[in-house]
């Protein structure tokens, strides 16, 4: 059923029904005499009329056409596409059907669940305290620079309007800043992506509000000169916002709260094993430093003599976020994965990510350049083939390993590397699997010199083949439009 | 790359064609080929007063998305709505396909452009 | 020490690092200085098994209230929620990929996604949807601010019918991103009109609006979005989508935004995530619409395929001019949703919408009949409605909660002048006994 090309609305047919509802079980009136005309839809919904085999079958067949880290290796450069452990989903589904705004004496299991989560984010960051409020990394991101924004707000420090962002930072960094009111100013990063000193120390002054930094970078490498950088951006009043997006490899090892950063988000959906859903719904927990506690967003969950209830009175809170508490439900999965691995665990899962992405790269630099020499972190960047010559792209790589039944690495980023090839195995990989791998793109390297033509169309057994993106943006079709009805 | 003699350009690849007092402008061959398939062109407003180096539009690829900045100050007499439905024009024909037409305020500034061999030279150097 | 989610064996790890060149694991983390490199362990729990795991997530499970008949809404609504939507969401192929960067091996999550927005838009009566957002709260910020780009504005007007929780958190983003909220006063539950007309001048970017409102009250933007466009400012309008396939919809009375939370089609209530939301709007305002949007198009075979569109607008290509820094989106809820609008289908989801407001009516009228509660709003509304009472409601909530029902919620805890006013919502899920249950109780109170 590879081949399966229908549309939900071309199942449909007059009359057929997927659902059923109990008859109304109290006295009725006609709709009009509660929903006055003039409130009243006028035209008719065109949604499907399908059975439920028919539905079943076509979300069954479209998924075939889905690769998942559930098919096979998923070596996306930062994006932390490790196994996700179905306890996680099953104790999810214990958690479905309390209400949000239920009596707290309801909710005592939630409110713990998200207090004991909180502490333990704490304590594996070394941050003073954790919200989980946000719903993502960017909304994390976002939620951090409203922190960092508040405290100088706070200090009456109005001027501090910019933020420092190096060039090699995800794409997010610029945009959460932006929508949070600041302005930014990027610096050029060093080769290996780690802070220019130099650039920072020119860059910084009195209308820097603070920095935002991934460590280990996104070239995986680790800041080595962390200690300093804080250090300057302290002096010079300015706070340090850590992004979370790669502490994969950093659990047991070292924390963001010891290297000195006073804001950071995390990744619940990376690190912490919740599936990544085809792109959410994700979660973006912030932490933060003792200073900056008041600043955090509203409700905070509190303990009193073992009960647990949620605070709203919060006079220098940045506010509201969200219509509840954020994404509870991947919070138990979050937790259920910190109980899972446990101290121990958490450690070994930093190791072998790191050991697992060392291997890596060292068994494919002789085939692909490897701008940055040395011992990476969880991942590490590639910049194209070694033999340039033969005309195949990053995309044309990453479009064989597709063919070849892997997923691609992230490509064209970070975008201080050129024809970059960013790969991030993750610790729950086996050897075996990183020798298939390795085989596949020595394969792909070899395809290089003898048949580039091949590399260029691929790929060719996939559910599609390369599609055309330019006609898609142009004249963009975004809906089903039923042709019978229009 | 084609460069077209007898235009103006600018830094940022945009070109200009003088015509008494109005200016036509353009992004150059250079621009068109770095950018890629040409998705969608941002037009300007009509009577938008633009100084020189303010954003004037905004040029969307598949892969990209780059502010055209206007390489002299004036007022939008006119936009080239071709580009509303046919965006590709600008990777076709870029030098035939100009984004807006602007009444230029002071034409001393086409001094600090550069002519077609000053144009090739800085991107052979860039 | 083995671990069933990583597969090294200690002969795995001698080679890698033989391969690699080090000696040891901790070679591999001799770049962290040791100034700021962790000396002890974590103080986290050992490692438990699968058995020990459950027993402290049943524990925790345990000490909420379950299956309790609920009569409480404001944003979170207890409906049924077909079987198939489990069995499909727990394909591991939906929920383990990601954001389908690679079109050629994500057709399935990009096809629901195109699904989703069709249905979204067929239900909203707009033209253009996103492939969704974290919430209802955000996507109605994110509503404000691309009519903000849009219109180079900076006041926003909004109902302050709307929920309490939405108003605080888009004066969050308001405060921090810079526009300025202002909130319009009610008259007898809905947008007073009159103050509208004062407040709107030429520096209003967008009006925000609530339908139903926060009382559950059906507002009238109908007769004021002509006002809205003669000053050219955008009507925004947030909705709860099970209601559209019997009200009027946002694109037949004009609006020029729409956002707003689906957890009502098929998402649990999960203490209050993961929801919903999502965006749309028309065609014109198309290429400002924040978040990932998946268009139709062809595969070099000329095959229909789907593929994430209009990117260039978005954060990992414009960085720090990009209008939102939205990244991803609630990919699999729009899926729950999807699935859940496919089931319902044509009929089912206007029958499911006309059991919300009989049973909701039928609820009320049994209410006000009982000498302890009386009406307080007049305007029409579909599965929620607000009721005065001379009893204490943490007695009403006690009571309740003797007998399995949760009641609804006190409205005197956001506002000091509805003290002793309560909102009820009684979805299709609510039988005639549940509810005639719930007035008994109530007729028994003092």
């Amino acid at each position: 059923m590879r081949n399966y090309n229908k549309l939900i609305f071309e199942l449909s047919k007059k009359n057929r029904k997927g659902y059923s509802l109990p008859p109304i079980d109290v006295e009725s009136k006609a709709l009009s005499s509660y929903i006055p005309d003039e409130y009243v839809r006028k035209s008719e919904n065109n949604f499907p009329e399908v059975s439920e085999n028919d539905i079943v079958r076509h979300y069954v067949n479209i998924s075939n056409k889905n690769y998942g880290v559930d098919t096979g290796f998923y070596p996306l450069g930062s994006c932390t596409m490790k196994y996700n452990p179905k306890i996680n989903e099953d104790m999810a589904q214990l958690f479905t059907t309390i209400h949000p705004l239920q009596d707290e004496s309801l909710s005592q299991g939630a409110l713990k669940l998200m207090y004991n989560l909180s502490s333990s984010l704490a304590e594996v960051t070394g941050m003073e305290k954790v919200t989980l409020t946000p719903f993502a990394g960017a909304h994390g991101e976002l939620t951090g620079m409203m922190i960092m924004k508040a405290y100088h707000e706070k200090n009456k420090d109005y001027k501090r309007t910019k933020v420092i962002i190096p060039d090699s930072a995800h794409g997010t960094n610029p945009a959460s800043a932006n929508v949070a009111g600041f302005d930014i100013i990027e610096i050029k990063s060093n080769e290996d992506g780690t802070v220019n000193i130099e650039s920072l120390k020119a860059a910084l002054n009195d209308e820097i509000a603070g920095i935002m930094l991934t460590n280990p970078n996104t070239l995986g490498i680790f800041e080595k000169d962390i200690a300093q950088i804080t250090k300057l951006v302290h002096e010079a009043g300015g706070l340090l916002y850590y992004d979370g997006a790669n502490f994969n490899a950093a659990m047991g090892e070292v924390r963001p709260g010891d290297m000195g950063f006073d804001i950071i988000h995390l990744n619940i959906h990376k690190t912490f094993s919740t599936p990544h859903g085809g792109g959410g719904p994700g979660s973006g927990p912030v932490g933060v430093c003792k200073k900056l506690i008041d600043f955090l967003p509203k409700p905070e969950v509190i303990c009193k003599d073992g009960v647990y209830s949620l605070k709203e009175d919060l006079p220098d809170s940045i506010g509201r976020l969200g219509n509840f508490y954020g994404n509870f439900g991947v919070m138990v999965k979050a937790y259920t994965y910190i109980l899972s691995m446990g101290k121990e665990g958490l450690k070994k899962a930093s190791q072998m990510a790191v050991l697992n992405a060392n291997y890596l790269q060292k068994r494919l630099k002789n085939h692909y350049l490897l701008p940055i020499e040395g011992v990476c972190k969880h991942e590490f960047v590639l910049s194209g083939l070694v033999d340039k010559s033969t005309g195949v792209t990053a995309l044309d790589i990453a479009k064989a390993l597709l063919e070849m039944g892997y997923h691609a690495p992230t490509i064209y980023f970070p975008l201080i590397v050129d024809q970059a090839l960013m790969i991030e195995p993750t610790e729950t990989e086996s050897l075996e699997t990183l020798n298939q791998f390795v085989e596949a793109m020595i394969k792909i390297a070899d395809l290089a010199k003898t048949d580039p033509e091949y590399l260029k169309h691929a790929p060719y057994n996939t559910p599609v083949r390369r599609l055309d993106e330019a006609t898609a943006a142009r004249n963009p079709i975004l809906r089903y439009i039923n042709e019978d009805n229009n | 790359m084609k460069v077209i003699q007898g235009l103006y350009y600018s830094k940022e690849h945009e070109w200009v064609r003088v015509d008494g007092d109005k200016a036509y402008v353009g992004i150059t061959d250079h621009a068109q080929h770095a950018l890629g398939d040409i998705v969608f062109v941002e037009l300007p407003e009509v009577d938008t007063e633009v100084k020189k180096e303010e954003v004037l539009g905004v040029v969307e690829s598949v892969k990209a998305a780059s502010d055209m900045f206007t390489p002299i100050s004036g007022t939008v007499l006119e936009v080239n709505e071709n580009l509303d439905d046919s965006p590709e024009l600008l990777n076709q024909e870029p030098y035939e396909n100009y984004v807006a037409v602007l009444s230029m305020s002071d034409k001393s500034e086409l001094d600090e452009l550069m002519n077609s061999e000053e144009y090739i030279q800085f991107c052979e150097n860039n | 020490m083995s671990n069933k989610y990583i597969p090294h064996t200690d002969s795995d790890i001698l080679e890698m690092l033989e391969k690699i060149g080090v000696s040891s694991i901790n070679d591999l983390f001799k770049d962290i200085p040791s100034d700021v490199k962790l000396t002890r362990e974590l103080n986290l729990n050992p490692s438990l098994s699968e058995i020990e795991v459950r027993k402290v997530l049943n524990d925790l499970a345990k000490s909420n209230g379950n299956d309790l008949v609920c009569f409480l809404g404001a944003g979170s609504y207890d409906h049924y929620i077909p079987s198939i939507i489990n069995h499909i969401t727990s394909r591991s192929e939906f929920y383990t990929a990601y954001t389908p960067y690679q079109p050629e091996v994500a057709q399935g999550t990009l096809q629901y996604i195109f699904e989703f927005q069709s249905l979204l838009t067929e239900l909203t009566g707009m033209e253009v949807s996103n492939a969704s957002m974290y919430d209802g709260a955000t996507s109605c910020a994110e509503a404000i601010m691309m009519a903000v780009h849009q219109t180079k504005r900076k006041k926003v007007l909004v109902s302050s019918s709307m929920h309490p929780n939405t108003i605080e958190v888009i004066k969050t983003y308001g405060h921090f991103n810079g526009f300025e909220i202002i909130l319009l006063e009610n008259e007898s539950g809905i947008l007073c009109e009159e103050n509208l007309h004062e407040k709107l001048d030429k520096e209003v970017a967008c009006v925000v609006v609530s339908n139903p409102n926060f009382y559950g009250l059906l507002e009238n933007p109908a007769s004021y979005v002509d006002k809205i466009h003669q000053n050219k400012s955008l009507l925004i309008m947030s909705v709860n989508p099970i209601t559209l396939s019997i009200l009027k919809t946002p694109g037949e009375i004009g609006a020029d935004i729409v956002c707003g939370d689906a957890q009502s089609l098929g998402i649990p209530l999960s203490y209050g995530g993961p929801y919903l939301g999502f965006l749309c709007t028309s065609k014109k305002l198309m290429r400002k619409l924040p978040g990932r949007i998946v268009g139709q198009t062809v595969d070099v075979d000329g095959k229909r395929a789907f593929v994430l569109t209009l990117q260039a607008r978005e954060q990992h290509i414009r960085r720090e001019r990009a209008n939102s820094n939205i990244c991803s989106n609630q990919s699999l809820m729009a899926l729950v949703a999807t699935v859940y609008m496919a089931t319902m289908g044509k009929q089912g989801i206007v029958e499911v919408a006309e059991q919300n407001i009989q049973k909701a009516h039928y609820a009320y009228e049994q209410m006000i009949a009982l000498k302890q509660f009386e009406p307080v709003f007049t305007a029409p509304f579909f599965n929620e409605f607000v009721v005065k009472t001379n009893v204490n409601y943490k007695v009403i909530n006690e009571a309740l909660k003797a007998v399995n029902i949760i009641g609804g919620l006190h409205l005197g805890q956001f506002d000091k002048s509805l003290n002793n006013h309560i909102l009820f919502c009684v979805t299709e899920k609510r039988t005639k006994d549940e509810i005639d249950k719930l007035i008994s109780v109530l007729g028994g109170l003092k």
